[in-house]
């Protein structure tokens, strides 16, 4: 799976289950182009277990905002719709796949 | 890529910078405006061995000449965030990127203390970089706690991108919220005693606690902890001089630079014999 990037007309839809691990970013901000290839190591060893996915705050800042994502990067896992844990800027990748843990153990994609 | 990148361009990271070119190795150090460091202002240093009396500027300025005479590249800018990434370590400055295969934290005399409401708002308001999260406040208003010598300049770049900024420059700061737990807000910062709404404080010191800088380092007491080698805990990442802890003193952090530098020209010979 390639890390999917969000808008309105599908966020909502591509969060509403299982978990989803979603990198709010945007072009102007150096730190997100840093944690980018962070992310895409994820998405890789995260295989189809953990939907990855991003949404650009400059383009989509009505998601941004009922977020509260107020600085960027922020990075939040969802499970079911349902936010779970957030990380403020760029952190280590044994952060977030600490976080995937649960999810990525076993056979069965969720 | 750099074999190695310094952050800090004090004693301790241009005493390594040096003994990095000794060793033939490519080196960069990044560090902010060095004439607004402790050191330039020093009127005399008394205890430098070979050389009584030398004033703090005459030393910065020949170190900085002798690092840049040996090769290594000296580059001005406030380092944001760091990132190891695999066996490379992402170094943000600016709007810059560059990347390297070692780390030398050279960073000086570290402020350990934060401002009340600072860290359980990081995210929801407060933010230490101007350039990231400037756009998300288009058209409102935030306040920018300038102290470092690049804040200015921040504020400028927050002023031109439509929001609206009021700078104050006082250590004196609390910052105040309003909302359930989890989703509090900035909603104003108390500077001096007055209290000036706004929806965002950008909060810009000269250096950033080590912790934030780079998630992950082992710190005690505001210090980055290192071994005699001047290892940090994470790998390829090394530290020297007063980020490390007391004495503050120049030789101290000119031999502290160059164990730490020699202890990653060790690394970096197990980097490529592990490739």
């Amino acid at each position: 799976m390639s890390v999917k990037h969000l808008t309105a007309s599908d966020f909502y839809s591509e969060i509403a289950s299982g978990p989803v691990l979603v990198d709010f970013w945007a072009g102007w901000c150096m730190p997100c182009k840093m944690l980018a290839p962070v992310i895409d190591e994820i998405d890789a060893e995260a295989g189809d277990k953990v939907k990855i996915a991003k949404v650009d705050v400059d383009a989509e800042s009505a998601i941004a905002m009922e977020f509260g994502v107020m600085s960027i990067p922020t990075v939040i896992l969802f499970k079911d719709g349902k936010e779970l844990q957030r990380f403020v800027g760029v952190q280590p990748k044994e952060t977030y796949m600490a976080a995937l843990a649960p999810y990525l153990t076993g056979g069965a994609a969720s | 890529m750099y074999d190695i990148v310094i952050v800090g361009g004090g004693p301790a990271g241009l005493s390594a910078a040096i003994t990095a070119r000794m060793r033939g190795k490519t080196v960069a150090v990044i560090s902010n405006n060095r004439t607004e460091s402790g050191l330039y202002k020093a009127v005399e240093i008394g205890n430098y061995p070979g050389l009584p009396g030398i004033s703090g500027a005459e030393l910065s300025s020949k170190l900085s000449m002798h690092a840049a005479g040996m090769g290594a590249e000296l580059i001005g800018g406030r380092v944001t965030s760091i990132l190891p990434v695999g066996k490379e370590i992402t170094v943000g400055y600016g709007s810059e990127i560059l990347t390297a295969k070692s780390l030398i934290l050279a960073i000086g005399i570290v402020q350990a203390s934060v401002f009340p409401g600072e860290a359980e708002l990081l995210g929801r308001g407060v933010s230490y970089c101007a350039t990231c999260d400037g756009m998300l406040y288009k058209g409102k208003k935030v306040v920018v706690v300038a102290l470092s010598p690049e804040a200015e300049e921040e504020a400028e770049f927050l002023t031109s991108i439509g929001c609206e900024v009021t700078t104050v420059k006082t250590k004196k700061i609390a910052v105040n919220s309003e909302g359930a737990e989890g989703m509090k807000k900035v909603v104003s910062v108390t500077a001096d005693g007055t209290d000036i709404p706004c929806e965002a404080v950008f909060i810009l010191r000269e250096t950033i606690a080590p912790g934030s800088l780079l998630p992950g380092l082992e710190t005690e007491k505001g210090h980055i902890k290192t071994d005699r080698a001047m290892r940090t805990n994470l790998p390829g990442v090394f530290a020297a001089g007063d980020c490390t802890g007391a004495p503050y003193q120049v030789a101290k952090a000119v031999g502290e630079g160059q164990v730490a530098v020699l202890s990653a020209v060790d690394y970096l010979a197990h980097l490529e014999k592990s490739q």
